[in-house]
């Protein structure tokens, strides 16, 4: 509580200690608004009218961010339409009503990152509402929640109930990864989708941004990257613009964006513009004319990467980067007697999965030149963890089958984690399942408490081969949600699905009502229904 | 016909199979992609010659017009709504203006001249079950001729016309010379929408109408009532949607929406038949019509819940007789879909006036008899309002007797049972009509479409009299899990995958020659508009612009 902008605060402090006994012991209804669940959050049946005349944003005196924090400015205008969704002129004044927000460290102008803080407290008490938050990024959750306990009446009235609520994420790592290589993804699609993650609290775009099919990514450094190998030079591209309209569009919302670029497999589209870089595959003693991964055994592949990345990283902010590593295919390299002769000269023998971690970890070598932290998928560990190396920082788990085993064996190398296998929302799967995505348990492991910290988060995959603008929306929310309610709150208090269905529902509709074509979890209606086709 | 999981089962089918899914994303078996030698036609025609030699479309001076000869002219506001619509999407960026109006170059195609070749073009008419959809295109340089019986031919011939033409490599529009006869496999090929289940806004509604007409659907099957929902504004009940609707006002259709929708159905030659299910499915009827439901007992007291309709009631029949002279009016289909699926004994066992009346009756304790004896009484209102009608196959499983022109819509089972049951429907003399293998609803990873492309109606076990008795089939899309948000991509382009089956020719089945095709056909649809999903990893020279 913040004595100086909040009169008459013991009187709320009183009812929060009683809401909070009550919460333990009956679980209240008043709790449903916020999706996901904050940590801590009561709220009582007293309400405050809104009127969107009289209502306003203001920082406190006390803030170290202040009017002119661009961040906070346009989040605050950003967050005044989200919570008077139809916004009537001739309303007729009530009371006026003041959220007040006070950030401890402005970083304003920043970039949210690997260890950046997003807690916050807010109290809706005695006539106005109290944000206070470490950071910027903390008091964009806190906006986004605050938003989300305004609600209409049958008559369109704005109220927000007397609430306290204390949040922070589980995990620090939220994300959500798109495919704009297995189909082009026009930008207003990942900018809407960005929109949605803040209403989720995600906090991580893992953007897939190239592999086999196409190379939409415009490099400044090697145009003809995406000239020959995006499905169009010129309308299936991402320009440099259009990256940097994505970076400061997630930046706004709290959101990092970690690149992917997928090497040493998933890079037909690669060759395409860059001759050389990929290995020849052999038919006998003839090339065949197909190519297969980057070619290992060649020191041009290594000084091109270095060029690549060294854009990459200069263009994307994000401490991470992410090198893929999945998947790799050795029948080419097999067939390729240069690859084969630089095998003898490594002494590997015949073991390719050998030269797959000698290239991997030069990609790790190089982007630790660059000062970054690389991620790569768990091929690479898997690999890793025979030859027992220690250049690995970030694994991402990926495989179905027993996947806690996989992330057991990862945090007891020390590695930190983050996990996909369970949320690949790409497939539609036998039921409409958004539960199956809301009952995992991500550290129900065996393992010390040292293993469970490195367990940093986790990811939603919605991999492109039947997904683009068409379908992406709908089969991405609510399904996601699920996930970024795992992410976030606190497992002990969202362990049920049943509890979770009303309140998911009802977001749905709040999604809805935000212009996001999220689909419904079954029959019923939304007040307002999309209108859209 | 709604075989989908319960919410409650749902919820327990999740836990149990958290741990069993297996990815891998290279799973799919994806058909061998080449070039038809058919380009984008989709539904392909019945005959086809296409030569190499191309034509110029001019984007200044190309028109669609009257033949001299066509019975049909500028009174024919069908036609020439037809003409205006096809005409932008063959020219989709605004044509050039016309102060420059060049003569047409000898290698120009210049004009699409539509015959109507019969006295009566029909253009006043509402489409029926046996209408004439037949047609001959003839594209030829300087003229292309459309020659159709009626206007629902040149429909059907004027979009294989606009999906002729194409693209050549410097943008212009080309076409190649082709002689097409064409004609339906089946005469009633239709799509399910469910609007009870969630409400489906005009818009959405309209849309698809469009869709539908593109893949030559000719149906719209429009199941607008069922237990969550009433949103059909009756003009002589209207408690029913002012209570049974989800909200009175945002969540109905009203007279004239309802006029709208038929009305843009027939400018594409669609018929709307509308379906009021009883008598089980009638919750949502129950709450703004007091009386109608079966109470519930629970032992010697009412429970408070409902039932199905009940069948013991004059007022029952009374109301029926009512509410279908309107519905009779409302919709000018020739047939009306009575429903009669998945009727639930339990709350009429439990009833004691019901027990009572069944003894009266000599029914015993059979109450698929009860049932039989509320499906006749409805079928005799019916017949006074000279519709024909058209049920699901449960009506016909419990014995009840039927007009011999009855239409059964086959809906349950595996493919076996589908198959034998369209062998007993069609033994019996009645017509038959196919939805089982096109539950669009249903959804899996991967290429689902071919599943749907494969089956077919007329195979079964059966004479040929048996097999001309098939109608066609219906792909149905339930509402469980589907609104405005998913609707449109769930449905297209897996729906077109029916629409050849129930157009084409039964020899069209080449997997590898369709795939080419509806990957064209797909990316169509999205640059008129339609948000259709992606069959596999590519792209459209024009992605959709939506979201």
């Amino acid at each position: 509580m913040e004595e100086k902008t909040i009169s008459n605060s013991r009187r709320c402090y009183k009812q929060w200690l009683w809401f909070m006994v009550l919460f333990m012991s009956f679980s209240v209804i008043y709790v449903d608004a916020v999706w996901p669940m904050p940590q801590m959050i009561s709220s009582s049946m007293a309400r405050y009218t809104l009127n969107p005349r009289e209502f306003i944003f203001q920082y406190s005196s006390g803030s170290s961010a202040q009017p002119g924090c661009s961040l906070l400015d346009s989040a605050f205008e950003r967050y005044y339409p989200l919570i008077f969704t139809d916004y009537r002129h001739d309303e007729w004044f009530r009371f006026p009503f003041t959220v007040v927000v006070h950030v401890e460290r402005a970083e304003c102008e920043g970039y949210p990152d690997a260890d950046s803080s997003e807690s916050y407290k807010l109290s809706v008490c005695s006539g106005q509402a109290a944000l206070r938050a470490e950071t910027v990024w903390g008091a964009l959750r806190g906006l986004e929640s605050f938003s989300q306990l305004v609600y209409q009446d049958d008559f369109g009235e704005y109220f927000v109930n007397e609430t306290e609520i204390e949040d922070f994420p589980r995990f620090q790592f939220r994300g959500i990864l798109l495919d704009t290589s297995r189909h082009y993804l026009p930008l207003h699609a990942i900018l809407k989708t960005l929109d949605a993650m803040s209403y989720n609290k995600f906090n991580v775009f893992h953007w897939h941004i190239v592999d086999d099919p196409s190379f939409p990514y415009q490099s400044s450094t090697f145009p003809d990257l995406s000239s020959k190998g995006a499905f169009h030079p010129l309308t299936h591209v991402y320009t440099q613009i259009d990256v940097k309209r994505v970076i400061a569009h997630a930046r706004l919302r709290g959101i990092r964006v970690l690149a992917e670029f997928d090497s040493p497999g998933h890079t037909q589209s690669w060759g395409k513009g860059q001759p050389g870089l990929l290995t020849p595959c052999y038919k006998g003693t003839v090339p065949s004319g197909t190519f297969g991964p980057v070619n290992p055994a060649n020191s041009s592949s290594y000084q091109f990467m270095t060029r690549l990345f060294k854009e990459v990283t200069s263009v994307f902010p994000d401490s991470y980067v992410h090198l893929g590593g999945d998947e790799v295919d050795f029948t080419c390299w097999k067939s390729n007697p240069d690859v084969r002769g630089f095998m003898l000269k490594m002494g590997f023998g015949t073991d390719y999965t050998k030269l797959e971690s000698y290239y991997m970890e030069n990609m790790v070598n190089i982007t630790k030149g660059l000062n970054k932290t690389a991620i790569v998928w768990q091929d690479v560990f898997d690999y890793h963890e025979k030859l027992c190396c220690s250049s690995l920082s970030v694994v991402e788990v990926w495989k179905g089958g027993c996947y806690l085993c996989e992330v057991r064996r990862v945090t007891k190398a020390g590695l930190r984690v983050v996990l996909a296998s369970p949320w690949y929302l790409d497939q539609p799967g036998p039921t409409h399942d958004w539960a199956r995505y809301y009952t995992v348990w991500p550290l129900a492991f065996k393992g010390t408490e040292q293993q469970k910290t490195l367990v940093i988060g986790g990811e939603v995959c919605m991999w492109g081969e039947y997904v683009d603008a068409t379908n992406l929306s709908p089969r991405l929310w609510p399904r996601a949600s699920a996930a970024g309610e795992r992410l976030w709150s606190d497992e002990k208090m969202t362990s049920s699905v049943i509890d979770a269905f009303p309140r998911l529902v009802d977001f749905r509709c709040r999604l809805l009502r935000r212009g996001i074509q999220a689909e419904p979890l079954f029959v019923g209606h939304c007040r307002h229904e999309y209108q859209g086709i | 016909m709604i075989a989908t999981l319960k919410f409650t089962t749902l919820l327990l089918a999740v836990v149990v199979c958290r741990a069993t899914q297996d990815y891998g994303y290279k799973d799919v078996e994806e058909p061998t992609l080449g070039d038809s030698q058919y380009g984008s036609l989709w539904p392909l025609p019945q005959k086809v010659q296409m030569s190499t030699v191309a034509f110029k479309l001019s984007g200044v001076s190309f028109q669609i017009v009257d033949a001299k000869e066509s019975s049909s002219g500028a009174s024919c506001s069908l036609l020439q709504n037809a003409y205006r619509r096809y005409d932008e999407y063959i020219f989709p960026i605004s044509r050039m203006q016309g102060q420059n109006k060049k003569k047409a170059f000898a290698s120009d195609v210049s004009e699409l001249q539509v015959w109507i070749t019969s006295a009566d073009s029909e253009c006043d008419n509402y489409p029926s079950v046996t209408s004439d959809e037949s047609y001959e295109l003839s594209v030829d340089s300087p003229v292309a001729v459309l020659k159709a019986p009626k206007v629902w031919g040149a429909l059907r011939g004027l979009e294989t016309f606009s999906q002729l033409v194409y693209e050549d490599e410097y943008g212009a529009k080309s076409i190649n010379r082709t002689e097409i006869q064409d004609f339906p496999r089946f005469t009633h090929r239709g799509l399910l929408l469910d609007s009870s289940r969630h409400f489906l806004p005009i818009k959405v509604i309209l849309a698809n109408l469009e869709a539908m007409a593109w893949n030559k659907f000719n149906v719209f099957h429009w199941h607008i009532v069922d237990d969550p929902s009433f949103p059909y504004m009756s003009r002589t009940f209207p408690q029913l949607s002012q209570q049974g609707a989800y909200h009175p006002y945002t969540h109905v259709y009203t007279p004239s929406d309802v006029k709208m929708i038929i009305e843009f159905a027939r400018l594409r030659g669609i018929r709307v038949v509308s379906e009021f299910d009883t008598p089980g499915h009638t919750q949502s009827w129950g709450k703004g019509q007091k009386d109608l439901l079966t109470p519930c007992y629970s032992g010697a007291s009412p429970s408070g819940s409902f039932g199905p309709v009940n069948p013991i009631l004059n007022t029952t029949y009374d109301f029926m007789a009512m509410f279908f002279k309107e519905v009779s009016t409302v919709f000018p289909d020739a047939y009306i879909h009575l429903g009669g699926d998945e009727v639930d004994f339990s709350c009429w066992k439990s009833n004691p006036d019901i027990q009572k009346f069944m003894a009266q009756q000599g029914f015993g304790t059979d109450y698929s008899k009860l049932e039989s004896f509320y499906i006749q009484r409805l079928l005799d209102i019916v017949t006074t309002t000279n519709k024909g009608y058209m049920i699901w196959q449960e009506v016909i499983d419990n014995g009840v007797k039927l007009k011999a022109d009855t239409l059964i819509h086959v809906w349950k089972g595996n493919q076996q049972q589908y198959q034998a049951e369209m062998a007993r429907v069609t033994a019996s003399g009645y017509q038959a009509l196919l939805s089982t293998p096109w539950y669009l609803n249903r959804i899996s990873y991967g290429q689902d479409w071919q599943a749907a492309y494969k089956a077919d109606p007329q195979d079964f076990n059966g004479t040929d009299a048996q097999k001309k008795l098939v109608v066609g089939g219906e792909a149905c899309l339930w509402g469980e899990y589907v609104d405005a948000t998913n609707l449109t991509p769930r449905l297209w382009p897996r729906a077109s995958a029916v629409g050849e089956r129930l157009w084409s020719d039964k020899d069209v089945k080449d997997t590898n020659d369709a795939y080419s095709r509806l990957i064209q056909h797909r990316c169509r649809m999205v640059q008129r508009g339609i948000p259709a999903e992606p069959l596999f990893t590519g792209y459209c020279a024009h992605e959709y612009k939506g979201v």
